[in-house]
Parts: C-alpha cells; sequence; structure tokens
C-alpha cells in the first residue's frame, strides 16, 4: 500500500511511532499531486518547496524529542478561499490573481499551530459561487470518478483532492452546500459544521451569515482530527461561539442503539434519481441495522429554501464582494478601452470607469449575476419583497428544523438529486445549477450541521451521498453516525479507477 | 414681530457627526492618532482586506452611550449594526458598518440659552444619535483634471457619533450657540475633543424659511442642506447667507417645499456664499442591511445607571450649582463654565481656599482668564496656581495691600514663577501700622489746607487727592485705610 492510499488517521499514527517521516509522506502526496493535478486541476497552487520545509522541520523537532501538534507532518489542502500569508489566496478569480494576504486565516493559524503541512491551495467555483466547480477562473476541476463529469462545488478542488488521493485532508467551506454537495459527488466524506463553530477570520466572504468552513476527508474518522484542529472560538470573529470544543474522537466507536433518525417524505420527490433514492433507502435501512430508529419528520418550509438562500446569500456577497474595487489592491483596468466597449460607455468620472471596467474584468459570469440579483434585491423600494422577506422564510426554515429536531435526533437524506453531472451540462441553465442546492441550503440557512458521506455507487459507477443534518453543536453525533455507518461498509474506502495509479 | 424682524422664520436642523476619543478604532485595534504619517495606523479589518472581520470596541459604544445619555436621549435595549453601501475609494470595503433603523438612541434634547438674552432659552430635540465607523481621507489635486488622487486610510474605521437634530432652532446665532453648548458637553464628558480643525467635529445643516401669507397659511420654501462649514462661526454665517439667499429666491419664484429634490450646497467661507453642488442620483440608494459580521448589542438598565452614575455635571446643571454654591452671577458662572472643566475645577479650589465666591470669581474673569487668554494654553499649565491667587487675595483682606498692587504682584509672580510672599517681599510691600498711616495723614493734611477746607466743605471726594499723594510717599499704603484715617483727622480738627 502507497501512502497515498492510507487514510489520516493511519499516517497521523504512522508519523508518530516513526514508521514513516513528514518528508516522505509529503513527497509522496506531491508526487501524487504532479501526476493527477494536470488531468484534475484540483490544485491552483502547490506550496512544494514550503511543504517539504516544512515537513523536516517537524521531522527535525519530533528527532529532537519536541512537543508537536496533532497534525504534526500530515499534509492538508486548503480551499483557495482561506488567507494564507506563504501562498497566494485568489478564490479562484481573476480579481485576485497572485493576491498575497498579510494575514493567516484563523483556521490557518490552527492548522500550522496544529503542525499540518500546508500542501498547497485547491480550486474552487470563483468566490465560492456555483456548485460544479465550472466557474472558476482557473480552469473547471474534473471529477476523479469520470474524467467528463463535475466533481461538484464549490470546494470541488477539495473533494477531487481527496478522491484522487492527493491530499489526506482538505478544508473546505459551505455556504448553501459546498462541502457536502462535491463530498456526495466525489465519494468522500465533508462536514459543515454549526454556524460560529470555526471562525470565519481570513475567509474570504461570500454570504457571511451562511458561510462555514469544514473538514474534508475520506471519513467521518479523519474529518474528526481535522475538525478538532479548526474549531474554536476566535474573538476575531464576533459570530465565533464561545462554546468549548468536545473531543471529537472520544465517541465515534459509541454503538447508535436508541439514535432517532428523521427522514422526509418530501426529499424523495420527483427529479431524485432512482438510483441516488435507492442508495439514500438502504442507507436508512443499514442505520435501523444499527439500532436506529426512523420516523418520518416534515420540514414544511423545505421547498423555499433555495429561492431564500438565492436572495440572501447574492445580497450580502453584492455587499462583500464591493471592496474589490481596482482602488486597494487585486485586479485594476489598464486605462485601455478595447474597440468593442460590450456596451459600456458613458461613465460618471475617471472614477467611475476604473471600478466598472475593473470589476467588469475581474469577476466572471457567475459572480457577476449574484452581485446583480443581490444588488436588486437590496434596492430601495425591492428590499421588503426581496430580503427582508427571504429574512423572515429564514426564520421559518430554521424553526422547522427545531421542530423537527423535537422528534428525532438527526435527519437523513440525499445530499444531491443526482450523482455527478457531465461538465457543461448546467453551465447554460442557472436555475437548474441553483438547484442542486435543494437538499443542503436549509443546514446553512437554519445554521446548523450537517455532514456527507458516500453510501453506494451508481451502476456507472459514481458516488452517491447520504446527508445528515443535527441541531446545533451536535458535530460529535453526525461524526459518530457516520463513522459508524463507516464501520460497516467500505463505500469509502474503493479508490477511482479513472487516474493512474 | 417687530418692524426689524424678518418677514420670515429661519428653521434649522443640524447633523452633527464627533469623533469618538477612543484610543482605537471602532472595530479593529488600531490606534485613532491624528496626524501620522498616510497609511501607517492600519490593519486588515480597516484596510478591508478580503477575509478581514469587525470586532466591536466596548468602550466606543460606552463613550456614544454616554453622549446619548448626556443628550436626554432614549437608550434602545437592542441595537444591531447594518451596512451602508456605497463605492468610494476612501471607503475600502465599499460599505461603511452604520446603523440605520435601530439607532442605540433616540429622542433626546439639548437646551441652550444665552445669558445675555441675546435670544430665548431653546430645547433643541434630537432626532437619534447613533455610532458608526469613519471613512478614510481622499486628497484629490484639484487643479489637474488627470491628477492621482491620495487615499489616506489612517482615519478609516474612527468611531463616529452621528447625531441628528430636529429643526427647532430658529436663527444663525442659534445655531451656532447650540453647537457651543453640544461641543462644550461633549468636551466635558470627554466624549470627543471636538475638534473642527482635525475633523473631529463636522456640521451639516438643513435650512429653509417658513413664510406666513396673508391668507393665514404658511408657505415653506424648499429644504437646503449646507455642507463644508470648517468652524462654528461659518456655520453661523452660512445659514444666514442662506437664509437671505432663500427669502431672495422665493421673492423671484416662490418655490415651495416639494418642488425640487432636496438640493445640497457647499459653503465657500471665503467668498462668503453658498454654490450649488451637482446631484447625485445614483448615490441615494445605500442599500442598507443588517450587518451579517456583528451581533446585536443588548443594554441593560443597569449599564446604564453604570455610565450615568459616572459622567459627572453636565455644563448646564454644573453652572447652576456654580450660581447656588459660591453664590455669583448667572452670568458669571457661565462665562466660567464655558471655559471648561478644568478651569471650573481651578475656580473651585480658589473659591474654597479664599471662603467665598465673588471675589475668587472677580479674580477669575479679570485676571487669570485674562492672562490665559493672553498666553494661550491650558489652565493647567497655568503657572499662577490656585493657592497663589488665594494667598494675594487673603492678603488683600487682611489690608496689606489693595486690590491694584495685588494686581502687581499677581503679574509677578506670573512673571518670575517665585512664591507669593518673596515677591511681597521683594517688592517692599510692608504692611503700614496705625500709627505710622496716622503720622503720614497728618502730615498731609497740614500740608493740604485747601482740600482739607473741600472736605470740610461737604466734599469729602476731594480727600482722594491725599490717597495719591500717600501712595507716593508710601506704595504700601491702602488707600481705603488712608481715606478713613484722613476723614477722621479732618472730621476731629473741627
Amino acid at each position: 500500500m502507497s501512502l497515498t492510499d492510507r487514510s489520516a488517521t493511519d499516517l497521523i499514527a504512522a508519523l508518530r511511532n516513526g514508521e514513516i517521516t513528514a518528508v516522505a509522506c509529503t513527497e509522496a502526496f506531491l508526487t501524487r499531486i504532479e501526476a493527477t493535478n494536470p488531468t484534475l486541476n484540483a490544485f491552483l497552487s502547490v506550496n512544494g518547496e514550503g511543504a517539504l520545509a516544512e515537513a523536516a522541520r517537524i521531522d527535525a523537532a519530533r528527532a529532537a524529542g519536541k512537543p508537536l501538534g496533532p497534525l504534526a507532518g500530515l499534509p492538508v489542502a486548503v480551499k483557495d478561499v482561506l488567507c494564507t500569508t506563504d501562498q497566494p489566496t485568489t478564490c479562484a478569480s481573476k480579481m485576485l490573481r497572485g493576491f498575497r494576504p498579510p494575514y493567516d486565516a484563523d483556521v490557518v493559524r490552527r492548522l500550522r499551530e496544529a503542525d499540518a503541512v500546508l500542501i498547497g491551495k485547491t480550486n474552487m467555483d470563483e468566490f465560492a459561487m456555483g456548485g460544479s466547480n465550472e466557474n472558476s477562473a482557473y480552469g473547471l476541476v474534473r471529477n476523479p470518478w469520470d474524467l467528463d463529469r463535475a466533481p461538484g462545488g464549490s470546494s470541488g478542488g477539495s473533494a477531487a483532492a481527496i478522491a484522487a488521493d492527493m491530499a489526506p485532508l482538505a478544508i473546505g467551506s459551505d455556504t448553501g452546500g459546498s462541502i457536502r454537495q462535491p463530498a456526495g459527488l466525489c465519494g468522500i466524506t465533508g462536514l459543515k459544521p454549526t454556524y460560529g463553530r470555526v471562525s470565519r477570520r481570513g475567509l474570504v466572504a461570500f454570504s457571511s451569515s451562511l458561510d462555514q468552513i469544514g473538514p474534508m476527508a475520506r471519513s467521518a474518522a479523519d474529518c474528526s482530527l481535522l475538525l478538532q484542529a479548526i474549531a474554536g472560538h476566535d474573538p476575531g470573529d464576533s459570530t465565533s461561539l464561545a462554546v468549548a470544543v468536545p473531543n471529537y474522537t472520544a465517541e465515534l466507536d459509541k454503538p447508535l442503539n436508541g439514535l432517532r433518525i428523521g427522514r422526509v417524505a418530501a426529499h424523495f420527490g420527483p427529479g431524485l434519481d432512482p438510483e441516488v433514492a435507492e442508495h439514500v433507502e438502504a442507507t436508512f435501512t443499514a442505520y435501523e441495522a444499527a439500532g436506529a430508529t426512523i420516523h418520518e419528520v416534515e420540514l414544511p418550509h423545505a421547498a423555499h429554501g433555495v429561492p431564500t438562500y438565492y436572495l440572501i446569500a447574492p445580497s450580502e456577497a453584492s455587499s462583500n464582494l464591493a471592496r474589490y474595487d481596482g482602488a486597494h489592491y487585486g485586479h485594476r483596468w489598464d486605462g485601455s478601452r478595447p474597440p468593442d466597449d460590450g456596451g459600456m460607455a458613458d461613465f460618471d468620472s475617471p472614477l467611475v470607469e476604473m471600478y466598472c471596467r475593473s470589476r467588469a474584468e475581474g469577476f466572471g459570469p457567475e459572480v457577476k449575476r449574484r452581485i446583480m440579483l443581490g444588488t436588486y434585491a437590496l434596492s430601495a423600494g425591492y428590499y421588503e419583497a426581496y430580503y427582508a422577506k427571504a429574512l423572515r422564510v429564514r426564520r421559518l426554515i430554521r424553526q422547522d428544523f427545531l421542530d423537527a429536531f423535537e422528534q428525532v435526533d438527526l435527519i437523513g437524506g440525499p445530499v444531491s438529486a443526482t450523482p455527478a453531472f457531465k461538465l457543461g451540462e448546467k453551465t447554460e441553465n442557472p436555475v437548474a445549477m441553483y438547484l442542486v442546492d435543494l437538499y443542503t441550503v436549509g443546514t446553512n440557512l437554519a445554521g446548523i450541521g450537517g455532514i456527507s458521506f458516500p453510501c453506494g455507487f451508481t451502476a456507472g459507477g459514481l458516488p452517491v451521498g447520504f446527508q445528515l443534518q443535527g441541531p446545533a453543536l451536535s458535530e460529535p453525533l453526525l461524526l459518530r453516525a457516520a463513522h459508524q455507518y463507516q464501520q460497516t461498509t467500505d463505500w469509502h474506502h474503493r479508490r477511482t479507477a479513472a487516474l493512474p495509479a | 414681530m417687530t418692524a426689524a424682524s424678518p418677514p420670515f422664520t429661519t428653521v434649522i436642523g443640524l447633523e452633527v457627526h464627533v469623533q469618538l476619543q477612543t484610543k482605537t478604532k471602532l472595530f479593529c485595534g488600531c490606534v485613532t492618532t491624528f496626524g501620522s504619517p498616510p497609511n501607517t495606523q492600519v490593519c486588515p479589518t480597516c484596510l478591508g482586506l478580503p477575509g478581514s472581520l469587525p470586532v466591536m470596541n466596548r468602550c466606543a459604544f460606552e463613550l456614544a452611550l454616554r453622549a446619548a445619555l448626556a443628550l436626554n436621549c432614549k437608550i434602545a435595549a437592542f441595537t444591531k449594526w447594518d451596512r451602508k453601501n456605497y463605492f468610494y475609494p476612501d471607503l475600502p470595503k465599499g460599505y461603511q458598518i452604520s446603523q440605520f433603523d435601530l439607532p442605540f438612541s433616540y429622542d433626546g434634547h439639548l437646551e441652550v440659552s444665552d445669558p445675555k438674552g441675546a435670544f430665548e432659552p431653546r430645547r433643541v430635540g434630537i432626532i437619534r444619535v447613533h455610532l458608526e465607523e469613519d471613512a478614510g481621507k481622499s486628497m484629490h489635486d484639484e487643479a489637474a483634471g488627470t491628477a492621482d488622487s491620495r487615499i489616506d486610510l489612517n482615519r478609516t474605521g474612527t468611531p463616529l457619533c452621528e447625531i441628528v437634530t430636529q429643526p427647532d432652532i430658529r436663527s444663525p446665532q442659534e445655531a451656532r450657540a447650540w453647537l457651543n453648548e453640544l461641543k462644550l458637553l461633549l468636551v466635558y464628558l470627554g466624549v470627543s475633543d471636538c475638534n473642527m480643525q482635525e475633523g473631529s467635529l463636522r456640521v451639516d445643516a438643513n435650512v429653509n424659511l417658513h413664510i406666513p401669507q396673508d391668507d393665514g397659511r404658511i408657505a415653506k420654501t424648499p429644504i437646503v442642506e449646507i455642507k463644508n462649514m470648517n468652524s462654528f462661526r461659518s456655520v453661523e454665517r452660512a445659514l444666514a447667507y442662506e437664509a437671505e439667499r432663500q427669502w431672495g429666491e422665493w421673492q423671484a419664484t416662490a418655490a415651495e417645499l416639494g418642488s425640487m429634490p432636496k438640493q445640497t450646497r457647499g459653503w465657500d467661507d471665503a467668498a462668503g456664499i453658498t454654490r450649488g453642488q451637482r446631484h447625485k442620483e445614483e448615490s441615494s440608494d445605500y442599500r442598507y442591511f443588517p450587518e451579517p459580521d456583528l451581533v446585536p448589542v443588548t443594554v441593560t438598565d443597569d449599564q446604564v445607571a453604570a455610565i450615568r452614575a459616572s459622567m459627572g455635571e453636565p455644563p448646564a446643571v454644573l453652572r447652576q450649582t456654580l450660581e447656588s454654591r459660591w453664590e455669583i452671577s448667572a452670568y458669571d458662572a457661565d462665562v466660567l463654565v464655558n471655559q471648561g472643566k478644568e478651569l471650573v475645577g481651578y475656580f473651585e479650589e480658589l473659591a474654597t481656599l479664599v471662603g467665598e465666591g465673588k471675589a475668587a470669581s472677580n479674580w477669575m474673569q479679570q485676571d487669570v482668564l485674562r492672562c490665559l487668554n493672553e498666553r494661550g494654553g491650558a489652565i493647567a499649565d497655568f503657572p499662577v496656581r490656585p493657592t497663589a491667587v488665594a494667598d494675594i487675595i487673603g492678603r488683600i483682606k487682611q489690608g496689606d495691600f489693595d486690590t491694584s498692587r495685588g494686581r502687581e504682584i499677581f503679574a509677578e509672580v506670573l512673571e518670575t514663577g517665585k512664591p507669593v510672599a518673596d515677591v511681597v517681599a521683594g517688592m517692599g510691600i510692608a504692611a503700614v501700622d496705625d500709627s505710622e498711616l496716622k503720622a503720614l495723614c497728618a502730615e498731609l493734611i497740614s500740608a493740604n489746607p485747601k482740600i482739607v477746607a473741600d472736605v470740610q466743605g461737604g466734599k469729602e471726594q476731594a480727600a482722594g487727592g491725599l490717597i495719591g499723594q500717600a501712595k507716593k510717599k508710601n506704595p504700601n499704603v491702602n488707600p481705603g485705610k488712608v481715606r478713613a484715617m484722613v476723614l477722621e483727622l479732618i472730621r476731629s480738627m473741627s
């Protein structure tokens, strides 16, 4: 078994007991990245020299008997939406090409403190806006299970990196499903923690009230290691929860006897792929076999989740992305006017022309679409009808979950209605693309936790994901429920044959 | 309405921005010192860098609460932050964190009166006081259209209180007096240094005219917002100019409120006129929405009580306190209080040492303040301390010398920094005993029969001539005592 085939849990044990060195481990993953990244485009930047230097430092420290962090020597890939001082942070946008933040994200700081080896920054939909990773200014990412298909998004690079053994652990971010949906489509495990569990400081904001950073890995056990390293209160993030961090691995092995899992009939409506439905239903059966009970619950306002999300998220985004104006950093129009001006003329001032042209050049079409949607929704005369109403529906959706969690401990169901779709299949139809978030946006709107993990494969060999949603701060239970399932199944161990071994 | 009054009422509302005197900015830890080299007091948060987040400065919020309480505002138990979205290079996030529909305080008032009675006491209502972050500074090369603009973001994120009044002010003079009172209050509370030159206090004014018509209806002229006023004097001048301009406009066009969009005019201090500014249609929609990066703020009754207890007396109360405690006139109390808290402290120390307020107040107004104004600087640095002034007043009271002699001593103490006793000794001032005085007076009486005759003829004021002569012979004599002794001796002669 090569090093890159092994789980994070296993590698950490091997690093600790001296079976392998951090340098060897890092080299193995760098070699794998070198071999597969030209095909997959999962990494936007690879921190080769930096990672090896860090690995060497850790090996030396370990040899000297110095205390080391819990992830010492283990490579971790970071979505390119988190600020890193030693690597570019582009958000897969032309707007931030080559941008070097002067500070580390709180999560990156914690990873360094845990002595993780930051191996590179992963591809994503531009500013985390998208569900297919086709919205990257630096090229799409391919699904390791079928190179003609999308890995999902927006954390498509991180999901593909895990699925293709380019890293044992990866950081993603989830605003409406951006960890769980690509995890489902790539056959890996991904957790969206409760809003506020992980600091957002240094996470380039898409939608501040929905964004949350989370772990992506092969298994729930591996995710728990990464969550342990990144969770915790940050006084620098006012929305961060001042709640003690539990030990996420301590209860993983506790059986599920008596666990109540909710099933929402509406999840199984038209549009759900029959093969996906079949695997999801089989997963409920597996949980019953493990001692859990299944209960029908209702989320009456779930149907309004996607429209609500697509008012709130773009509204916040329209404001969050206003700072990319060409004046201070990032892309600025070079002053040359193209012969075909694309309808742009008649600017109020040279300053306004600089703003308009810089933003027109720097942002991709999906980002522009969402800025326009959000600007419209917040405009005088429309605010009440759109944004304010969306906030009220959001409260109803949150209440639905609170009510449901009176009856059950967790809610199960599909992550996505279909397995990975073909590249280009939905790019011409934004609404069809937005509907891929159907099962995931509720978690973000309610601010609760959700985990996605593989529960089977289609006849065509594509992974199918299962999602569990839990109340605020239920991460230990979400991880345990996924882990227990993974103790009796091997879907998460399966490796793709579409790539060179 | 008297014949001299204009045939209209000027209606004025003010919008005042005050920088709070915090050490650090509203949402980050950067210092707020004025005048540092550009862009040296910045961090990812106030630069609006990707991924940066704001964290509220509790001290700023408490200072703002203090200001609102002193302005008699109601304090909201729950307040939140909103984003005000607009593009400008000195606003690096593309939005300002402010408060929109739920300001932390509202519905207050501040009274202003003139001790000389130039206008009736006026209670000016305050619609709201809210907290927001300041923008940076743009420095444009106005002369060259293509020249670069320079941006200094040191000021970005400095806490600002916005105070919006009701349109309760009725004259430019009142507006200026009210601003003086507001400034005095905020400086007393330690909320702001209110330095207009450094931009820590900025004023915009809304003004229109109410013109009674023959049919009893009140015609209102369109409201104009005036900007770019750099001193309270400019505010008074700009409002006076604008009232006249609107009166002229009304006579020419009879245009009333509502017939045109609200106009913004800039005050040109050198030219002494307001000029119309370009109306920006697109800048009016700020797309306010709740700031998702900050949590709402709750304020408890206990917090409000604690802040109220720590505030001390505001100027209006202090004036009355001084009046009653030291039995000084309202005018004198006003002068003292308007000089600031430290000067009042000086006065009260002096009055306590002297044992009464009137003499202390006279010395404050005629000597201490006059010299302080001539020298410049703060009362804390004034070399003649209350103990020295009290010493001089005490010696005058016990008849060692007269007030004019006392002033000379005061001037000498100020000049040399020596103790009063040394100055008195150095100037050869010694108390003249009664027998010495009697001998001197007898000598003068015998040398001035004309004056004696005049006094005996009923013209007591003629004795003044002897006082001058006595002072020439012995500068230490007390004029009052000389006068009394001379009169007594002359009376005994008859």
